[in-house]
């Protein structure tokens, strides 16, 4: 087997693309120091009650940025299509891309849909009128996708944790010494100092983002919401206790917080089950009053309603803390939990402590932004309508100032989101939590940089990867400002 | 103004007891003593050998009775050991009775000893501040006004050119964690296979001999990331503040452009961005940490990390007491400057 070169035969695009990105890069300068040095554009008003601008240089410019952008997209489409097609023939980039077709495929399947029922959508909907957004979303799905069909064994080309022999820190698109059948011939990003595949690791590596990261900055809502609301809302005593409460966790800096906590001598302590137990029961309590408040002057549909609903969110939870028959299992004492053929899933005690961590994280930011909105909200008159009313106060809390701080809440849950994979990433680069052979980016980060002045490509994918998908949450939560701003 | 800053100074206090004993807790549960057993006596020790040299030591006391005695309210543990060795919370390698002080504790300003690099806390402690401290402040000296430019810059004309492109790179910064903006410097500036090498890919030699080749990227690492989110929130208040009335009063009566961003614009804008720059210094601690592990630069972060690894209680404590100084204080400091900074607010 011949090594794979980048580009393979569509080498002949590599000139086409050099001359696009510089013509861009020239443009977006010569744009810049345009809007400084030209003149703005002169507006006249003609007879007829039109306006109309001349054109003049400025418009000028703005055209050949205009072009040089599309030219560049053209040919890194071009790329990505031809390689699809062609696979390996068009060398590593050919064959990536066409490891990546079931994501483009669902890519073009979800945009094409959104696009076409954007009115009916809402705010999601909303969101593909701006172009910032269309791009921070595009990049959060491209990883959402690859982070699942990853998991279905779709995209990997090899297993992630199998090494094998003579692929030792191996560059990008060299082929394995002896291929057995229906294995794939080349390391398409390379080997690392383990001899697995780079490429296959980093797709792994998005599985486990995507499931920690959101999940766990939903909890951190949860319990920041049902505390920050009760804080904003009654202020008082509570306010200052609960307040001080979450200053103080916000006075640690996160790093030694994750290293008190993330730790297997604390893990054996069982300190992250209490914690855990803890944490999770916020969900249940924010449902359960949620639906009591909504319903509780028709007794006959709530009741069995919250006994459903409080049900199954128990059973979640209590197989959730419940591992192996106990909530809590140390070597000196355990107590019972669920027992284990009631029990729907386990969780390693290892993912359990970073979930739990990067849960308490967070919670305290939420709480103070919650806390603030409640505080800004309730004087308004929609709020002093409902107390004329009569309603309760966890009504008004839920149901009428949560619904209406939404805007900022969005907004701010796609950027936690974000600081949620940094913070994953943080804990993976010094090695804590997760088992040391486990691909997320940031052990595979920390693993790679210690040969980063001789092999530059075992760190640098998952480096790259997390950078996008972090860039990605941004924009999408700059897009969903600007939109939820229009309203 | 006098009673608030008292009762902030209280609330710190508070605050900081509070921090401490979380932290004397989690580094006082079993595993850990365990392991800080194993770690300075003998990896094979069994249970019980374990348990006698803590007990020995006086680490099996009640926490509460341990924090007093780091505090320095409670008399320090002190025991002779069967091979006639004294040891306690006070005493040092080569100590006896006699020379040993009864308290001591933070309050006697005793900081401990530390078990891993067997030194005093207090010099280590101070020691790796002041290198970390020569990083913070070059990091400040290129974040600060460098962000602030952006801002400024990007926030004067909302939508121009100039406001798009400054926009995008503080949003790419803030996107940009230091350990992947860190590597992606060392894998194009200082690896052979790039072959750029302008910069050292370890800043070991900085500590003694800082030169622009090997301190530049820590600094360029850390700074960079802190940058965006200056430069955003001072953008967002320069838009606000040239969208005001008294922008377009000075417009209107002929005020050169340039005139009204330096003159009037400019002074009331910064308000913000003084609370979010006093207030980003917790996260720089976080960066601190992680360039210093990853350019290897033996300074504060680094000491954190060696801490809390070998579980060396003494030195995690003073490390965590002086992190959470510095959170409080420029928490503190921008409370205080921002009302002297903004004349609307006063606090009663």
């Amino acid at each position: 087997m011949e090594p794979l070169s980048w580009t393979g035969s569509l080498a002949f695009l590599n000139p086409i693309l050099m001359i696009a990105l510089v013509a861009l890069a020239v443009s977006v300068l010569v744009w810049i120091l345009a809007s400084i040095v030209l003149p703005e554009p002169q507006m006249t008003v003609n007879a007829d009650g039109t306006v109309s601008s001349s054109g003049g240089l400025r418009s000028l410019v703005e055209a050949a940025l205009w072009y040089s952008f599309l030219a560049s997209i053209a040919t890194v489409v071009a790329y990505l299509l031809l390689g699809v097609f062609m696979g390996t023939g068009a060398g590593i980039v050919g064959a990536v891309a066409q490891q990546f077709l079931p994501v483009w495929v669902s890519l073009i399947i979800l945009f094409a849909m959104s696009v076409a029922f954007k009115r009916r959508l809402g705010l999601y909907g909303k969101l593909f009128d701006s172009p910032i957004g269309m791009i921070g979303f595009a990049l959060v799905m491209f990883w959402v996708f690859t982070g699942i069909f990853g998991a279905l064994d779709l995209i990997v080309t090899h297993d992630p944790l199998v090494q094998l022999s003579g692929m030792k820190n191996k560059v990008p698109g060299t082929p394995l010494p002896n291929p057995e059948d229906g294995q794939f011939a080349w390391y398409l990003l390379g080997g690392d100092n383990l001899a697995r595949d780079v490429f296959s690791r980093m797709v792994k590596g998005a599985w486990i983002v995507v499931q920690i990261a959101p999940l766990a900055t939903m909890f951190a809502f949860m319990v920041g919401i049902t505390l920050g609301l009760p804080a904003g809302y009654y202020g008082g005593r509570l306010d200052t206790f609960l307040s001080f409460l979450a200053n103080l966790i916000l006075a640690f800096p996160v790093i030694l917080l994750f290293y008190l906590l993330v730790t297997p001598e604390i893990v054996a302590t069982g300190v992250p089950n209490y914690m855990a137990a803890v944490l999770f029961i916020f969900p249940i309590l924010f449902i359960a009053v949620l639906l009591n408040s909504r319903y509780y002057t028709r007794p006959n549909f709530r009741t069995p309603l919250l006994i459903g609903v409080l049900g199954i969110a128990i059973w979640l939870y209590l197989s959730l803390i419940s591992t192996g028959g106990h909530v809590i299992n140390t070597d000196a004492y355990s107590i019972w939990g669920l027992p284990t053929y009631l029990d729907l899933f386990d969780i390693p005690g290892g993912i359990l402590v970073v979930f739990v961590s990067v849960v308490f994280v967070n919670s305290p930011t939420v709480f103070r932004i919650v806390r603030g909105l409640a505080m800004d909200i309730k004087t308004r008159d929609y709020v002093a309508a409902a107390q004329t009313r009569g309603e309760g106060p966890w009504y008004i809390m839920l149901w009428e100032i949560l619904p209406n701080a939404r805007g900022p809440l969005i907004v701010d849950f796609c950027l936690r989101i974000g600081y949620t994979t940094i913070l994953l990433g943080t804990l993976g680069f010094f090695g804590l939590g997760l088992p040391p052979e486990s691909p997320d980016w940031g052990s595979t980060i920390n693993e790679g940089r210690k040969l980063l002045s001789i092999y530059l490509h075992p760190a640098l994918p998952p480096a790259l990867a997390l950078l996008s998908l972090v860039l990605g949450l941004n924009l999408l939560a700059d897009g969903l400002r600007e939109e939820s701003l229009k309203d | 103004m006098g009673l608030f800053i008292l009762r902030r100074l209280g609330v710190m206090l508070l605050t900081a007891l509070c921090l401490t004993f979380v932290v004397f807790f989690l580094t006082n549960l079993y595993p850990n003593l365990e392991k800080l057993a194993k770690t300075q006596g003998n990896q094979r020790m069994s249970d019980e050998q374990v348990v006698s040299w803590l007990e020995n030591r006086g680490y099996m006391q009640p926490t509460l009775v341990k924090y007093g005695q780091w505090l320095g309210v409670v008399p320090g543990f002190r025991n002779t050991l069967d091979d006639g060795q004294f040891v306690g919370t006070c005493a040092r390698p080569g100590s006896t009775p006699e020379t040993t002080p009864r308290f001591c504790g933070v309050l006697q300003g005793d900081w401990g000893y530390s078990t891993v690099f067997k030194e005093e806390v207090g010099t280590i402690v101070a020691k790796r501040l002041g290198n970390t401290g020569y990083l913070m402040f070059w990091v400040l000296l290129l974040m600060v006004p460098t962000a602030l430019l952006v801002g400024v810059l990007a926030g004067m004309r909302e939508g121009s050119a100039l406001d798009r492109s400054l926009s995008t790179f503080s949003i790419i910064t803030t996107a940009t964690p230091e350990y992947v903006s860190g590597v992606i410097f060392i894998a194009i500036f200082t690896s052979s296979t790039v072959g750029l090498k302008w910069f050292k890919g370890t800043a070991t030699q900085a500590m003694d001999n800082p030169t622009f080749e090997n301190f530049f990227l820590p600094v360029l690492t850390i700074a960079l990331y802190g940058m965006g989110y200056i430069a955003r929130m001072t953008r967002a208040s320069m838009t606000e503040v040239m969208t005001a009335q008294y922008i377009r009063t000075a417009r209107l009566k002929g005020v050169s452009f340039s005139n009204i961003v330096l003159k009037h614009a400019l002074r009331n804008a910064l308000i913000a961005p003084f609370t979010v720059i006093m207030l980003q210094f917790p996260w720089l601690l976080n960066g601190v940490v992680i360039v210093e592990t990853l350019f290897n630069y033996k300074g504060f972060g680094w000491a954190l990390v060696q801490a809390a690894g070998n579980n060396d209680i003494q030195l995690l404590l003073a490390i965590s007491v002086v992190s959470v100084f510095v959170v409080l204080v420029t928490q503190l400091i921008s409370d205080i400057g921002y009302v002297y900074l903004n004349p609307r607010i006063r606090i009663s």
